[in-house]
């Protein structure tokens, strides 16, 4: 393929992502300012496919919070609400949300609708807190889904299992009381012939999620799990179960599937391939990454793209004969996927770690979240007593820049690299 | 199995067996559930904040609420990060250092944090260590369906570690035990709230933590021993002000913490352990254990910030207790990092200000040492509540 056709190719979906993810503020913004409410969801199972049908837009608070600390205005907020009584200890994003909700959904890419329903998942118990805030202040109806997850590591059940049907009927069940409630806010009657275009499109995302993931196996690799991921996982959030979405995902493996036949890879010259576990230091998000890129370091992998993606990445394909059904069983596969890749990461990432030839891991715990967080230490201890994988171990938020120290991760960073290239010498030297 | 595992209590003054309660919950060695194990009984520890101990009970397993301890996380803290609140540490700290051993291990869905605990267990030890996923949705039809059989699953686990099968009716003479337990716990809240002068925060709380360490069967005789003697006590009632404490659902205060409350206020409602109380009525088993208490569980319980339960908002639950309470004010508190419990105090405050409730916010630590501040704080409260 020619030069010109490179560079239509590669970095596509990160212009194409986006430019969709602007439009998609516009047109939040437009409907805040018409005074039209928003159902407010979340990214570990947006329950989107129900949400679709009943065309209710869609407002993700996670997205909206992050994207204040990205644009270096997250101090603000999170100071908004800590001067209501909101302790410094609690989850940026929460605060951030909450701060946006006390003036009039003011955000800096836009403004943000009010809810009419919120629609929450337990993959993280703060969705529960965070919904009850919305409850009280706006009075809307609340509606979780409760997903059992894995009780103990090594015990998922399957479909097929007695205990994953028994499970499956309750997130049916649940399902059907929340299509109940959207009957009733919306005064639509449910389409099961929508809902199966709706699946039809996520089943097209899921598919070309799970092949963009596999696809950074490439070496070098094809995109910065870390920085470019974050988009395409904004992208399969905001977008799923659209026309859009599938598109965009289509053309995203076109693109990866170009790159990889042709041995492209990111702008990062590729010494050390890394696995990151956590959530992204959003307040220095760019200079977080380069910390690692300036050494040679690329993120293949990303726990975040597992977990924030509600678990899509496993690729699980709905039955379109029977929707009800198959999205009660997705739901329960993808977010106790979601789950797991939380409070059991160090499983996949050794089970990957051939296949993406992972030279390190990167812990990244956060005050915010103590789901993703507050098991890591024990996490990569079991990591380095079952593997010689290096690992490093650096704590700060996601959103707030006071526990951000950029000058002693640094340092850090740079002693897991020194680390690396000493083994990579060695082993070397082993090899002559 | 019933065996006595606390200190001879029988035939002793009220001011002894209070004491013999406070050595009991304060011993980090926690030398009953030793004793326990020492005559061939196995351990179930779980975690708070509520646990069907029944099931455990109803297999001869000792369940041990595990509430923390004051002991040194010399071995738990390579285990956690920064940020979390301390009773995750205590409680693994108390395994690790080998001051209590178990057969299994089981937490809740009750936080992001507490969720964790199994996998992190799990990672240490061999025996199961699991989440019993009580639902998240109880507002669901299904919910009660789903509990049952969540049960069942735990029931198959737990049979397994005691080497037991459990029958209905080894359920049912169970839930008589608990049923009792929780009768006589209702018994001495009902003494705090009318004659809060009869027992301090801090003897109430040694009284019904006690029961986490030892047999149902022990407790029971111990609570039925010490409250005829409380309703004969002698004590005159003071000039304080009588007021709910809240905030501790999962990580508990220090003892010193509470007798610093206890010398201002008369605390004549709490959450403190609430777990042991979560239930309200007795449960009535029926030809279905199982589904009695996982009815009970959904529909006959009591509230904390770690169950989102439409019919329950936490604000107005809160404003009921302080009310059938006859309390004039509230203490707020919340353990340090503890997201819900943190999260919870905004909405309670801003409730109170609808009304004018005086109320009094702090966090705490299990293992603080330093109260003096608290007290002067507390104190002007109080005399501004007084002398208003």
């Amino acid at each position: 393929m020619s030069e010109i056709n490179n560079k239509e190719m590669v970095g596509r979906g990160t212009r194409e992502g986006a430019a969709l993810f602007r439009d998609w503020f516009q047109d939040l913004t437009e409907k805040a300012e018409k005074g039209e409410t928003a159902a407010y969801v979340f990214v570990m199972g947006s329950i989107a496919e129900i949400l679709r049908v009943f065309d209710l837009p869609m407002v993700f608070p996670e997205i909206n919070s992050l994207q204040t600390a990205v644009r270096h205005v997250a101090d603000d907020f999170l100071n908004t609400a800590e001067d209501y009584g909101y302790s410094p200890d609690i989850c940026g994003y929460v605060k951030a949300d909450f701060a946006m909700q006390m003036q009039n959904g003011k955000h800096p890419m836009g403004r943000i609708p009010k809810p009419g329903i919120a629609v929450l998942t337990n993959a993280c118990n703060t969705y529960f807190k965070w919904g009850e805030i919305w409850e009280r202040v706006h009075e809307i109806p609340m509606v979780s889904i409760d997903v059992p997850a894995t009780r103990e590591a090594g015990t998922r059940s399957w479909p097929g299992d007695e205990q994953f049907e028994r499970e499956k009927k309750y997130v049916k069940v649940q399902i059907q009381e929340l299509i109940e409630i959207c009957e009733k806010i919306t005064g639509k009657k449910f389409d099961i012939d929508r809902l199966r275009e709706v699946m039809g499109h996520a089943n097209t995302m899921s598919r070309g999620w799970k092949r963009v993931l596999e696809l950074n196996q490439s070496r070098p690799s094809l995109f910065n799990a870390l920085t470019d991921g974050t988009v395409y996982l904004g992208m399969s959030n905001v977008f799923r179960g659209t026309p859009e979405g599938a598109r965009f995902f289509d053309r995203l493996v076109e693109e990866m599937e170009y790159m990889s036949a042709n041995g492209i890879g990111t702008l990062t010259e590729e010494k050390y391939r890394l696995s990151f576990i956590g959530v992204p230091c959003y307040p220095i998000f760019r200079r977080f990454n380069e910390m690692f890129t300036e050494w040679g370091g690329a993120f293949v992998m990303s726990t975040y793209l597992w977990f924030a993606a509600g678990g899509t990445n496993l690729g699980v394909e709905y039955d379109l004969e029977d929707p009800l059904d198959s999205l009660a069983e997705g739901v329960l596969i993808s977010v106790r996927d979601a789950m797991d890749s939380m409070f059991h990461p160090e499983l996949t990432v050794l089970e990957q770690t051939s296949e993406f030839n992972i030279d390190g891991v990167v812990y990244h715990p956060i005050k915010s979240c103590r789901t993703t967080s507050a098991g890591m230490a024990d996490n990569r201890r079991a990591l380095m007593e079952n593997s010689n994988l290096p690992s490093l171990f650096i704590e700060s938020d996601m959103m707030d820049s006071r526990v951000v120290a950029e000058a002693q991760m640094k340092n850090r960073i740079d002693a897991f690299f020194e680390g690396l290239a000493s083994r990579k010498a060695q082993i070397a030297i082993g090899e002559a | 199995m019933t065996v006595q595992v606390m200190e001879e209590w029988q035939g002793k003054s009220l001011d002894d067996i209070l004491w013999l309660c406070q050595e009991t919950v304060e011993d980090t060695e926690v030398t009953t559930v030793k004793r326990w194990r020492e005559s061939g009984g196995k351990v179930l520890g779980h975690f708070q904040v509520y646990f069907p101990e029944e099931i455990a009970h109803a297999a001869g397993m000792l369940p041990m609420k595990m509430f923390g301890a004051s002991v040194e996380t010399r071995n738990a803290d390579s285990r956690f990060g920064s940020f979390l609140c301390s009773i995750l540490k205590t409680c693994l700290e108390q395994v690790l250092s080998g001051r209590v051993e178990l057969d299994m291990f089981v937490t809740h869905p009750i936080c992001d944090a507490a969720r964790n605990l199994a996998p992190i267990w799990g990672r240490n030890y061999d025996y199961p260590c699991q989440i019993l996923y009580l639902p998240q949705n109880p507002n669901s039809s299904y919910s009660i369906q789903y509990l049952k059989e969540e049960y069942e699953r735990i029931q198959g686990v737990i049979e397994k570690v005691a080497e037991k099968k459990i029958t209905d009716d080894d359920l049912r003479n169970s839930i008589a035990v608990y049923n009792k337990n929780r009768a006589l716990l209702r018994k001495l809240y009902e003494i705090k709230r009318e004659r809060p002068w009869l027992i301090s925060i801090n003897e109430a709380y040694v009284l019904t933590a006690v029961g986490g360490l030892i047999s149902k069967e022990e407790h029971n005789e111990i609570l039925e021993e010490a409250l005829p003697l409380l309703e004969k006590r002698k004590a005159r009632k003071q000039d304080r002000i009588r007021v709910v404490f809240e905030g501790g659902f999962c990580e508990q205060p220090p003892l010193d913490m509470l007798r610093t409350i206890g010398r201002s206020c008369y605390v004549v409602d709490d959450d403190l352990l609430i777990g042991m109380r979560y239930i309200l009525e007795d449960i009535e088993p029926g030809n279905d254990p199982l589904n009695a208490m996982a009815e009970a569980y959904i529909n006959k319980s009591t509230y904390s910030p770690v169950q989102h339960d439409l019919r329950k908002p936490k604000e107005k639950m809160l404003k009921e207790r302080v009310k059938n309470a006859n309390a004039e004010a509230v203490i707020i508190t919340a353990a340090k990092m503890c997201e819900p419990g943190l999260e919870e105090q905004v909405t309670y405050t801003q409730e109170f200000d609808k009304d004018n409730t005086p109320y009094f916010v702090s966090e705490f630590e299990e293992n603080m040492t330093s109260f003096d501040h608290l007290e002067i704080q507390l104190e002007t409260f109080v005399e501004n509540l007084i002398f208003d």
